[in-house]
């Protein structure tokens, strides 16, 4: 019963921690139909520059996530410039943008192989390696922080897509791209934004999945099954859809890790990818 | 050239390059020439058998390296069970590789394209996780396999090897070019172009879809088999590695997916520019020179090499 | 009086809780030329979709030539003869114009596969909308016009017994719809029935020689052009109260 209670628990924390993996994708995946499979790839670069600012600064992770998030906003916007220029004016994005962004991922992967080798990186902070004990649950501090720092940022990109004139402008450009342009907004603009904003909370999630424990660069493999199946069991573009598909995802992952043991656990999700899509392609919270 | 002649010029000319890979057998001394000519062989039927589903039908497949472990892993498992000849895996590793691609383009291909495309990810991941836990295959730490002795006319076990890849591969784009330019390549080309219109013209979509997908998986799976044998010692780092996706990907896309030929010519350049590369740079930069080379083909040369001359000739001859 | 070619009984088709059609009834001829008009959002695409087979529909029964298509997919009812164009044309635009054709051609005719010179009778459809000196032309290059009749062709090549055409006039100039009234009387002329979904009125009253109005998913009239033209509920659904 213990047991069973840690495993629910930490399935839960865990599943935070993807919901902050997966904001990103749920907006340029969700709403702008761009099928950037290189999201996971960006979260570990931010796990790397997370690592070097800490190893070489000693600067708290969540700290430095924050700050250096506005420079993968800028490089995010930047890339869907390219993407747009080659590929969506073009209507090549079906064959072309899918195996640019696959291009993109190996890149990535190779290129943090050759700087940083294949061994595992870490960092410091206090709440690494603390644990609170509440009764028989045991909540270690390293996936109680991010967890909360996770459902912080579902909570501002939620806001900010549903109260401000630019969010709105996104969910705007995401369902009816003439009526946007008919209201003075350069659709282009906005999904520069979106995507720019994309690649920032990955980088963010990426400081917080170096808390949660050590990275090498091809854990990004492992997490492509994760977020596209919570985007897809959300019901695409809805945050709140996100939020409840990773915490689904989490205590459905850690209870087989605690019960079959954690080799199976990158099954998980793509078992509940491939269940979403034959029984119910909306997911929870999709439109149609 | 009429058609009956193109045929048999491309069936002299698949006989004579099998005659001659076999004559190199007997002729040639190093043996890093059919190392390298294996792995050189082996991408090219990866990148023909995507090339069936990516550039004739238009859908992308990201899990090749799975489909190419279930030929590995047949190999390995009937290996160990009953140490059959060479042509009991590839029978069996085709009608597997193929059932998995008719299972996993049945489940998603009626949804859209890139739904397919991550279910084929899904499908090497679970795989791979599944062969992870498979302790008669060596699960994580891998198996090992005995280098047989050399069949009857060969000399080394190796040069066998480098034979039958040969033949396997010119087996592949055979069957590629058949697909291509008989009825089902048209009815490709229009699932292509566009799905919905292809339907209203009569083209059962679904039907050819799956031909499409089975023969790719089928074709990846036998391009595995022989891999064990290959590097004697396979786990399911080496045999789903990720060089293998991004190769089947990349050398179809600069090649030139609209042909059979255009991955041939991919594999063949990018091939040996990678079996270069590992020994004399390094293979993790060999690697990111693909991964860049493919980013900016398809940036900026979509149509690949052969497209690319395609053009270049139709510029300099403009009286069609 | 000779078994109807086409008979819709009490088609339905709904989107989640928005019902698109409701309950529609309607036959066509052998070689008879139906109108179908109605405002828009009235469920006229949503309509041959359902008997083309592009949606699977909620309720009712389509009968094609005395036989049940409810259930059929798409490709199978084309192959019995029902064919469309659609609003938006879809060329395949990797292919030229004489290859556009040679898909239905090999794929949609009764006689498939069986030999025939696909070429020669691609050439003869050609004529047919006045192509045969671009047959090489690729598809990609066509202009709005050229890409309607492209459609009409592709369509014709199936060798259907009808043609739903959906709005293959609509953005046209005065000539260019004339052009395609005549290549829609031309098929008509062989036999083939027509079911026009239009909004240019003066088109489908010429073609027609029976029209059916559809609103809000539900069929409110029905009769030969003048009488639907005098019809007041036809008048209250396209102005308004």
């Amino acid at each position: 019963m213990e047991l069973l209670l840690n495993a629910i628990v930490s399935g839960l924390l865990l599943g935070g921690f993807y919901a902050a993996v997966t904001l990103g994708l749920t907006i340029s995946f969700g709403q702008l139909d761009i099928v950037n499979i290189a999201h996971p790839a960006f979260v570990i670069v931010g796990s790397y520059v997370t690592y070097m600012l800490n190893s070489a600064m000693g600067v708290d992770p969540i700290l430095s996530g924050v700050i250096f998030a506005p420079v993968f906003f800028v490089v995010g916007a930047a890339i869907y410039r390219v993407y747009y220029a080659s590929f969506e004016r073009t209507g090549q994005e079906a064959l072309s943008g899918l195996a640019f962004f696959f291009g993109l991922m190996f890149i990535i992967e190779v290129l943090l192989i050759i700087i940083y080798g294949v061994d595992y990186r870490l960092v410091g902070a206090p709440y690494i390696g603390a644990t609170w004990q509440l009764g028989p649950i045991i909540v270690p501090l390293r996936m109680l922080v991010p967890f909360v720092v996770a459902l912080a940022m579902t909570a501002c990109v939620y806001l900010y897509l549903s109260r401000t004139f630019a969010g709105r402008a996104i969910l705007a450009v995401s369902q009816d791209r003439l009526a946007l342009r008919l209201m003075g907004a350069d659709p282009i603009k906005v999904k520069q934004v979106a995507f720019g904003l994309s690649i920032a909370t990955a980088a963010l999630a990426g400081a917080l999945l170096i808390v949660i424990g050590p990275v090498e660069p091809s854990m990004n493999r492992l997490y492509i099954g994760r977020v596209f199946a919570i985007v897809v069991l959300g019901g695409m573009g809805s945050i709140g859809g996100t939020l409840v598909a990773a915490l689904i995802l989490g205590v459905a992952e850690s209870l087989v890790a605690t019960f079959y043991g954690p080799s199976w656990a990158p099954a998980v999700a793509f078992g509940i990818l491939l269940l979403t899509l034959a029984l119910r392609p909306q997911g929870l919270f999709g439109r149609y | 050239m009429g058609g009956a002649t193109r045929g048999l010029v491309f069936w002299s000319a698949l006989g004579l390059i099998l005659l001659l890979g076999v004559l190199a057998t007997k002729t040639f001394e190093n043996a890093f020439f059919f190392f390298a000519g294996y792995a050189i062989l082996q991408a090219t039927i990866m990148a023909v058998a995507w090339n069936i589903l990516g550039g004739f039908t238009g859908y992308v497949n990201f899990g090749s390296a799975g489909f190419f472990a279930i030929g590995a892993y047949t190999s390995i498992a009937l290996v160990k069970a009953l140490d059959p000849p060479m042509i009991v895996p590839l029978l069996v590793a085709a009608l597997i590789g193929g059932l998995v691609g008719l299972g996993t383009g049945y489940l998603t291909l009626r949804l859209r394209g890139v739904y397919f495309a991550i279910a084929t990810l899904a499908m090497a991941i679970v795989f791979e996780t599944f062969v992870n836990n498979w302790a008669y295959v060596g699960a994580a730490t891998g198996a090992y396999i005995l280098t047989p002795e050399a069949p009857f006319f060969f000399d080394s076990y190796i040069e066998f090897l480098f034979a039958l890849i040969l033949f396997l591969a010119l087996m592949a784009i055979a069957i590629a070019r058949y697909l291509k330019i008989s009825r089902i390549g048209q009815g490709l080309a229009a699932i292509r172009d566009d799905e919905i219109a292809a339907e209203c013209a009569g083209v059962p979509t679904l039907r050819l879809k799956l031909v499409s997908t089975s023969t790719m998986g089928a074709l990846m799976a036998v391009a595995g088999v022989p891999y064990p044998f290959f590097v004697t010692y396979v786990d399911p780092l080496s045999a789903f590695n990720l060089v293998i996706a991004v190769n089947a990907i990349a050398m179809p896309m600069i090649g030139g997916t609209a042909t059979w030929y255009g991955p041939v010519v991919g594999a063949l350049l990018l091939g040996s520019i990678q079996e270069v590369a590992t020994v004399t740079i390094s293979s993790e930069i060999n690697v990111l020179i693909v991964g860049v080379l493919l980013v900016v083909f398809i940036m900026v040369a979509p149509q690949g090499i052969v497209g690319l001359i395609q053009d270049l000739w139709r510029r300099l001859r403009p009286h069609d | 009086m000779t078994e109807r070619l086409l008979e819709v009984e009490s088609l339905s088709k709904r989107f989640g809780g928005f019902i698109a059609l409701d309950a529609v009834s309607l036959q066509v001829g052998e070689g008879e030329r139906v109108g179908l008009i109605g405002p828009n959002g009235s469920g006229k695409t949503t309509m041959i979709n359902c008997i083309s087979g592009a949606l699977p529909c909620d309720g009712g029964r389509v009968v094609f030539k005395g036989q049940d298509v409810t259930r059929l997919p798409a490709y199978r009812r084309v192959r019995l003869g029902i064919t469309r164009s659609f609003q938006i044309p879809r060329p395949f635009r990797s292919m030229s114009v004489v290859e556009n054709l040679c898909v239905p051609l090999e794929y949609a005719r009764r006689d498939r596969g069986h030999g025939r010179d696909v070429r020669e009778d691609a050439m003869a459809i050609l004529e047919l909308v006045g192509f045969e000196d671009r047959a090489g032309q690729s598809s990609a290059s066509l202009t709005q016009v050229d890409l309607r009749k492209l459609e009409l062709a592709r369509a014709l090549a199936a060798e259907p017994a009808l043609l739903v055409a959906d709005e293959a006039m609509a953005g046209l100039s005065s000539a260019e719809v004339d052009d395609i009234l005549a290549i829609l009387l031309k098929l008509n002329q062989r036999g083939v029935a027509v079911i026009m979904i239009e909004h240019i009125m003066r088109a489908v009253m010429r073609f027609s020689e029976r029209v059916v109005v559809l609103d809000a998913g539900k069929k409110i009239a029905e009769g030969t052009p003048d009488q639907v033209v005098a019809d007041p509920a036809v008048e209250r659904a396209y102005l308004g109260e």
